[in-house]
C-alpha cells in the first residue's frame, strides 16, 4: 500500500498550480463573472498547450495517455483557481462518455479535438427538476433523430458536441435509455442561455427537434454508460470541491491572520479558530475520500461505484462547508461582490448540483453498500 | 497510488493470518465482535486474565509490539505490517485495550529517555503484557492544562520524595508501573519546573482509588501519593526537563494512529441493515438513509486519513499535527450514532439491561462512554486549538499565566 501520489504526480500539481496562479488570477475569472465573455479562452488554449485536456486521453487519440490520477491532479487544481472554463462538462463527462463507448470513429473524431483544445462537450441528461434516473428522460430518439428539451445542460451554449441522452424504450428502466453524439454546429439545436448561480460557469436549454443523432454505444445500454460516466465525474469533481475547499480554507486563514478587531488579530478568537478547524477536518475527510476515489477510478477497482458516491458526498459537502464560514471569517467584507469570497460560494452550491444532488448520491451510496454488504 | 498489499505486504498478511487462526482464544470470538465502546466485557471469564494470556501467546510468537525494536519485545515491523495485523486480529484486537497506554505511550517514553539497562528490564514484561503501565500526568487542577499540575517531587539524597494527586488515570488500578510527571520547582514558570519519573505502582505510599464514571463503569482512577520514594535513576529526562520528555510522549500517543477509532459506525449500519420500522425497512426509509450515509463519509474519510498518515510514515515523515483530528470527529459522532440508535427504537431504546435490550445494550453502553472520550487525551475544545494552531498557523490562546512563575498563579476564579 502507498496510499498517495507519486512524485511525479506532485511535480505535476506544482506545474498546474504555477501555471493557473499566472493565467487565472481572480481578476480573469471576474471577466466571465461579470459576463464580459462566456468563457477564458486565452486559459483554455494554454491548457490544451500545457498537455492538461488530454492528460487522461489515451496518445492514439490526441492526448497525453497519462491516466485518471494525472487528471485528479489536474481536477484539484482547476478547482483551487476556480477557472472558468468548461473543464468538467468537456473532459470528466463527454470525453469520458466518449473513452467508456465511443466507436474507434467516433474518439477519432473528437478526442484530438477535445485534447487540442479545439471542441467543447457536454452531457444532455437533466431535462428540468430531478435527479439523474431513466425515468425522468422523455427526449425521445426515432430514426436517428432526436425530439424534445434539455436543461439545464452545463456549457451547452458554448459546446461543439454533446452527449445526450435519450429515450428509445417506453418503459422507466435502464434498458430504455440510450446515448446519441451531436454535433451541437450543424444548426439542428436551439440553444438559449440560462442565468445560473454560478456564472463563470455556463448553464444552457437545448431543444432538439427531429435533430440528426448518431448512436454512442450500443442500444439499451445507455444507463449503463451513463452511471459508468456519472461515478467517474463524481470522482474527478471531488478532486475539483477539494481545491476549492483548500482555496476557501486558505482564504479564510488569511483573512483571520491580517484583520485586526479588538486589538487582536480575529485569528486569534477561539471562535474564529475553531470554525477554521473544523473547515480543516471536513477538507481532509474530503481529501481523503477523494483519494481512495482515484485510486479506485484509475485502477478501474470493482469499488469504485461505492468510492466514487463516497467521494462525491464528502467533498460536496466540505466545500459547501468552507465556502460557506470563509464568508463568514471575512465578515461583512466577504458579502460584497469585490472580496471573492461569493465566486467560490457560488461554485461550491452549483457543483453540489451538477451530477445529481447530495440526497442522490446519499441514496446511491447506501445502495451501493448494502449490494456490497450482500455479497 | 495503490491501495493494495505489495506481495511481501501479501505474503506478511497471509502469515499472520495463519498464525491468528491457530492461536486465538476464539471461544471469545462472537462476545467481543458484539461488544462495542464502553462494552468489552465478557460473560463467563475476566477479560483481564484472557487478555494477558492472548498477549503473552503473541509475544513468545514474536507478535507482539510489532512496531518495537526486536531487543525490546518487539517485531521490528513497518507502520503498514502493523496496521495489516490489527486488520487480520479483528475483534481480538479488542482484548489489547488495557495494553494501550503502556504500549503507545510509556514504552516509547522508556525507550527515548530511561538508562539501557532499565529498557532491557522493564519493556520485554510490559511488551508480553506480563507488566501493565499507566500513564499519571492528569490532576484535579489541571484538566487540559497539563502542565498545571501540582504534584511535587523533592530531593532527598539518591531518592525523590513524591506527595500529591493525580486523576483520570486509565487502568491505575490493574498497573504495575507508572510514568509519572511531577512539579520540582515551583519558583519557575509552569512549563519550566517539571520531572518525569516511571515508578513500581506497588511503592509504599501509592494509593489507588477508582473513579465511578457517568457510565457506571470504573476505567479510571485517582492515584494518591503520601512520601512515595523514587530512586533518582528512574528519572526520565533531565530534572526539570519534563514537559519535554511529556511531549515525547504526547508525540508518540500520535504514532499510534492506525488502530482504528471507533465511529459506532459499523454497529448503526448493521443494526439499520436488519430493522424494521412502522413503515418498512430502515435501510430503506429516505431520513435513515441521509443520516447513514453522513455518517458513513466521515468513517471512510478518517479511515483513509489514516491510511494516508501510514503512507507518510513508511516513507519516513513524521505524523503531525493533522492526525488530531481522528479523536475530534469520532468522539461527537459515535455519540450522535448512538444517540440515534436509540432514537430507532422508540421507548424501548431506554431498556439497557443486556436480557431485555435489542443488541445487549451496546448503543446505550456507547451512549455513556462516548462523553468521555470527547474529553481524554484533550477534548474536542484542545483538539481544535491543536489543528488551528499548529496546522493552520493562527495565533496561541493568550495565556496570562505563561511567563508568572509557578507559586503565584492565582488558584480561584470568583472571590
Amino acid at each position: 500500500m502507498n496510499f498517495d501520489f507519486s512524485d511525479d504526480q506532485k511535480q505535476l500539481r506544482d506545474q498546474a498550480r504555477k501555471f493557473l496562479a499566472e493565467k487565472c488570477s481572480p481578476k480573469a475569472v471576474r471577466v466571465v463573472l461579470d459576463g464580459k465573455a462566456p468563457y477564458d479562452k486565452e486559459l483554455w488554449k494554454g491548457l490544451a498547450e500545457m498537455g492538461f485536456l488530454g492528460v487522461a486521453i489515451p496518445e492514439e487519440f490526441g492526448g497525453a495517455g497519462a491516466g485518471h490520477l494525472e487528471l485528479c491532479v489536474i481536477a484539484e487544481e482547476m478547482g483551487r483557481a476556480n477557472a472558468p472554463v468548461p473543464f468538467s462538462s468537456t473532459v470528466y463527462l463527454a470525453a469520458e462518455a466518449l473513452l467508456i463507448a465511443g466507436s474507434d470513429a467516433q474518439k477519432k473524431k473528437w478526442l484530438p479535438a477535445v485534447a487540442s483544445g479545439e471542441a467543447i462537450g457536454t452531457l444532455a441528461l437533466f431535462e428540468g427538476k430531478g435527479n439523474p434516473s431513466p425515468k425522468n428522460i422523455k427526449l425521445a430518439a426515432s430514426g436517428g433523430t432526436l425530439t424534445g428539451v434539455k436543461k439545464p445542460v452545463a456549457d451547452g451554449a458554448i459546446a461543439d458536441f454533446a452527449v445526450v441522452a435519450a429515450r428509445t424504450g417506453s418503459g422507466g428502466r435502464d434498458g430504455d435509455i440510450s446515448l446519441f453524439l451531436v454535433d451541437l454546429k450543424d444548426g439542428g439545436v436551439e440553444v438559449k442561455n440560462l442565468t445560473n448561480l454560478d456564472p463563470t460557469r455556463g448553464q444552457a436549454e437545448l431543444t432538439f427537434n427531429n435533430t440528426k443523432a448518431e448512436p454512442l454505444g450500443a442500444a439499451g445500454e445507455g444507463w449503463s454508460i451513463l452511471s459508468q460516466v456519472l461515478d467517474r465525474a463524481a470522482v474527478l469533481c471531488a478532486f475539483e470541491q477539494v481545491g476549492g475547499s483548500d482555496r476557501a480554507l486558505e482564504m479564510g486563514r488569511d483573512y483571520a491572520l491580517d484583520r485586526i478587531a479588538f486589538g487582536r488579530p480575529i485569528g486569534s478568537f477561539q471562535a474564529v479558530k475553531h470554525m477554521l478547524a473544523d473547515m480543516y477536518v471536513s477538507a481532509t475527510l474530503a481529501r481523503s475520500n477523494s483519494y481512495y476515489g482515484a485510486w479506485a477510478l484509475s485502477t478501474n477497482a470493482s469499488e469504485l461505484p461505492e468510492a466514487a458516491a463516497a467521494a462525491r458526498i464528502s467533498a460536496t459537502q466540505a466545500f459547501q462547508h468552507c465556502a460557506k464560514n470563509n464568508i463568514q471569517v471575512h465578515g461583512g467584507m466577504g458579502f460584497t461582490w469585490e472580496f471573492d469570497c461569493h465566486m467560490y460560494y457560488r461554485r461550491a452550491n452549483a457543483m453540489a448540483l451538477g451530477l445529481g444532488s447530495l440526497s442522490y448520491w446519499e441514496d446511491q451510496l447506501i445502495d451501493r453498500m448494502r449490494k456490497k454488504n450482500a455479497a | 497510488m495503490n491501495f493494495e498489499d505489495t506481495p511481501q505486504e501479501a505474503a506478511f498478511r497471509a502469515t499472520a493470518r495463519a498464525w491468528i487462526a491457530a492461536n486465538a482464544p476464539k471461544q471469545y470470538e462472537e462476545e467481543l465482535r458484539k461488544s462495542s465502546l464502553g462494552r468489552t466485557q465478557l460473560k463467563n471469564a475476566n477479560i483481564l486474565e484472557v487478555a494477558k494470556a492472548w498477549q503473552k501467546r503473541k509475544a513468545d510468537a514474536g507478535w507482539a509490539c510489532l512496531h518495537w525494536p526486536k531487543e525490546y519485545g518487539g517485531r521490528g515491523s513497518s507502520p503498514i505490517e502493523r496496521v495489516i495485523w490489527q486488520q487480520e486480529e479483528g475483534p481480538f484486537g479488542k482484548l489489547s485495550g488495557m495494553f494501550i497506554i503502556g504500549h503507545g505511550m510509556c514504552g516509547p517514553t522508556m525507550m527515548a529517555f530511561a538508562r539501557e539497562e532499565h529498557k532491557r528490564t522493564y519493556l520485554p514484561p510490559l511488551a508480553s503484557g506480563e507488566k501493565v503501565w499507566c500513564q499519571l500526568f492528569s490532576e484535579p487542577a489541571g484538566g487540559s492544562d497539563v502542565a498545571g499540575l501540582r504534584t511535587r517531587a523533592e530531593k532527598d539524597g539518591d531518592n525523590w520524595v513524591i506527595n500529591g494527586q493525580k486523576i483520570w488515570t486509565s487502568g491505575a488500578h490493574y498497573s504495575d508501573y507508572g510514568i509519572l510527571l511531577t512539579r520540582t520547582d515551583p519558583t519557575v514558570p509552569k512549563h519550566k519546573g517539571l520531572t518525569m519519573f516511571f515508578l513500581d505502582m506497588k511503592s509504599p505510599g501509592v494509593e489507588v482509588r477508582p473513579i465511578k464514571q457517568a457510565s457506571g463503569a470504573s476505567d479510571f482512577n485517582e492515584v494518591y501519593f503520601t512520601n512515595v520514594r523514587i530512586p533518582d535513576h528512574q528519572r526520565l529526562g533531565e530534572v526539570n526537563d519534563g514537559w519535554n520528555v511529556s511531549l515525547t510522549t504526547l508525540m508518540n500517543e500520535r504514532m499510534s494512529i492506525g488502530a482504528g477509532v471507533s465511529t459506532g459506525f459499523p454497529e448503526l449500519f448493521d443494526y439499520c441493515s436488519s430493522l424494521m420500522l412502522d413503515d418498512g425497512p430502515a435501510i430503506e426509509d429516505r431520513a435513515v438513509r441521509s443520516k447513514l450515509a453522513n455518517w458513513a463519509v466521515k468513517a471512510s474519510g478518517l479511515r483513509y486519513t489514516s491510511m494516508r498518515a501510514i503512507s507518510a510514515l513508511s516513507k519516513g515523515e513524521r505524523p503531525g499535527p493533522e492526525n488530531s483530528i481522528g479523536k475530534l470527529v469520532a468522539g461527537s459522532m459515535i455519540q450522535d450514532v448512538a444517540t440515534y440508535a436509540l432514537d430507532l427504537q422508540g421507548a424501548a431504546g431506554v431498556v439497557s439491561g443486556p436480557e431485555d435490550a435489542e443488541l445487549a445494550g451496546r448503543f446505550q453502553a456507547m451512549l455513556l462512554r462516548a462523553p468521555g472520550t470527547r474529553v481524554e487525551g484533550g477534548t474536542d475544545e484542545i483538539m481544535r486549538n491543536i489543528i488551528a494552531e499548529r496546522v493552520l498557523g493562527l495565533p496561541g490562546d493568550i495565556r496570562v499565566d505563561k511567563d508568572v512563575p509557578f507559586n503565584k498563579i492565582p488558584t480561584k476564579g470568583r472571590g
